[in-house]
């Protein structure tokens, strides 16, 4: 790499944060609307069902996980796959045996 | 090694769109018990797309230890998943929740370790990661007390101290601090090959105040604490999509983050308190005095035996039960179903009557009930209920204190004041189940022991309800 790539501060940055902003604000509005419709019974169930949702870092960990050209980034990685794959099949799996408890109790 | 499913970058985006469909979809289904399963099976069946496509299409370098970290994840969480009790749930859920900011700090991490390598810094990236590296410390480090106080392995009394403001203060000041270096001069220590040490000065400050925040919180006010923490989570892997630049990770970060905010707020109003009020003082300072108690019990409590109870049910034509974290602690849940399915048989109208904040996460007291095969049709709010008990026989109140103390409604200060209650009182005759007459976590004193309609029946929930079962089964 040369000199001219130390310093990132292209258009192309800026352009870049702003439609990674756009689709955070979409997507704040769309959750509002749907989560707020969502009934106080489910709210646990919603809980660990956005939480098993939160697990998505997992991509993060696997792209870096991957790209390890260090070892540090590797074990950094490693750890990282580790705690999001709980997160993400405890929190499904979790939130599903509740679902089901809702379903057998009657829920209609 | 070239990567086993080699995708061009729009494919690739469109997998993570219809991820992203998928994620928002399985939350519409949320809406309704009914469709909620199907909803949460869709929602996987996005994760699973995303991070498959994701697997197959990054260039590996050491499959093995990708596939070995997939596979102890899944091995830890399905364990913990299958083995976990129902009354166990708020702190497998703030667990996990830990785990998902946890991972976040983490990558942020190891992405500022590649880009030093490279020596190339994009001050969106080293922004970004700086941001995630302090939501995700925080976030994993006061899920982890969050979970150590609801599990009764830390002490889940308010723990309060002087200048406790200004020590939070100063450890979010560092954190901070590092963070605008990592920004404005990320090279000022020179080249950094796999250790950029101002990062990890910024993750140990996070970490300290991620513990320092949740230490002072009463168990009362855990379901704000677990909300919250969970909207941080979505936060921080949101922050994380901002850092490599990954639509899914954004718009699934999102929606967890506008989620966790949305139930803080509603926990927040249930108890009339504002979010601050939870953060930085409240519950647990004020509490009646010792005296004052004896002043409102002294000769006015009714004690009440299970044959009473019997009695009183056996005329009653419409029962209202009000379950609270007692009835969770003492796995009780089970016993009152069968009361109510007794009851239910015998022609009495009987429902339940739910305060948004009674247990330790939003929405508790409906699992467990749920757990126990209670219709969902039986279970009331609190704005539906409460203009119901001026026409109910009898209330039996199990392991509740603050959600039906109607002292909510005259005090003018105090913890509770203002918070909206269940205006159990109203009822012909209130029984009260509980261990004795402690206060609730907000140490006030609950004048509704001492009302002229009320009966106090005094002894282990579970015990007491199973006890009532057998001697309403006898006498029917």
């Amino acid at each position: 790499m040369t000199d001219a790539t130390t310093v990132v501060l292209a258009t192309d940055g800026a352009a870049a944060f702003v439609r990674n902003l756009t689709l955070f604000v979409l997507a704040a509005f769309v959750g509002y609307e749907i989560i707020t419709k969502i009934p106080t019974n489910l709210h646990t169930p919603l809980m660990s069902g956005a939480n098993a949702i939160s697990g998505i870092t997992l991509i993060g960990s696997v792209v870096v996980a991957g790209s390890g050209e260090r070892t540090i980034a590797s074990i950094l990685g490693f750890l990282a796959v580790v705690m999001a794959t709980v997160n993400v099949v405890g929190g499904y799996l979790v939130t599903n045996s509740m679902l089901e408890q809702f379903r057998s109790g009657g829920g209609d | 090694m070239a990567a086993i499913l080699p995708l061009p970058e729009a494919a690739l985006a469109a997998v993570y769109l219809v991820a992203s469909v998928l994620f928002i979809q399985g939350l519409r289904d949320m809406t309704h018990p009914r469709t909620a399963p199907r909803g949460n099976l869709i929602s996987a069946g996005g994760m699973a797309l995303a991070v498959g496509v994701t697997v197959l299409n990054t260039d590996i370098l050491s499959p093995i230890l990708l596939f070995a970290a997939l596979l102890v994840g899944t091995a830890i969480g399905g364990w913990l998943a299958a083995t976990v009790e129902t009354t166990e749930m708020p702190q497998l859920v703030g667990l996990f929740n830990g785990f998902g900011g946890g991972a976040s700090a983490l990558v942020a991490g190891a992405e500022l370790t590649g880009m030093f390598t490279e020596g190339s810094f994009a001050v969106g990236v080293t922004a970004t990661a700086a941001l995630a590296g302090i939501i995700g410390s925080v976030t994993f480090w006061g899920s982890m007390v969050a979970a150590g106080k609801l599990h009764g392995v830390i002490n889940d009394s308010a723990v309060r101290y002087d200048g406790e403001q200004v020590v939070k203060g100063v450890f979010l000041l560092v954190a901070v601090l590092a963070g605008i270096q990592l920004v404005v001069r990320p090279n000022l220590f020179g080249p950094m090959p796999g250790w950029v040490p101002s990062y990890w000065v910024l993750v140990a400050a996070a970490s300290v105040l991620g513990v320092l925040l949740v230490i002072p919180i009463g168990g009362a006010d855990m379901p704000v604490v677990i909300a919250l923490l969970n909207s941080y989570s979505g936060l921080a892997a949101a922050t994380t999509g901002f850092v490599l630049g990954n639509s899914v990770l954004i718009v699934a970060g999102t929606l967890v983050g506008a989620s966790g905010l949305i139930l803080t707020v509603i926990m927040c109003e249930s108890m009339n308190r504002s979010l601050a009020n939870v953060f930085f003082g409240g519950i647990g300072e004020s509490g009646g005095d010792g005296e004052e108690m004896e002043d409102i019990y002294e000769g006015n409590i009714t004690t009440t035996s299970t044959e009473e109870v019997e009695m009183t049910l056996d005329v009653a034509q419409r029962v209202v039960i009000v379950p609270g974290y007692g009835m969770a602690v003492a796995q009780a849940q089970h016993a009152v179903a069968e009361l109510a399915e007794l009851l239910d048989e015998n022609d009495v109208d009987v429902e339940f009557g739910i305060h948004p904040v009674a247990g330790r996460m939003p929405g508790h007291m409906n699992v467990l009930l749920a757990e126990a095969d209670v219709p969902y049709e039986k279970l009331r709010d609190l704005e539906e209920i409460n203009p119901t008990f001026s026409q109910t026989d009898v209330v039996i109140v199990i392991g509740a204190n603050d959600v039906v103390n109607p002292s909510a409604n005259t005090a003018d200060s105090g913890p509770i004041a203002g918070m909206p209650v269940l205006n159990v009182g109203e009822a012909r005759t209130v029984i009260v189940n509980k261990r004795s007459l402690s206060p609730g976590f907000s140490g006030v004193p609950n004048p509704l022991f001492a009302q002229d309609n009320t009966n106090m029946l005094f002894g282990d929930a579970k015990e007491s309800m199973q006890e009532l079962v057998n001697v309403y089964k006898e006498n029917h």
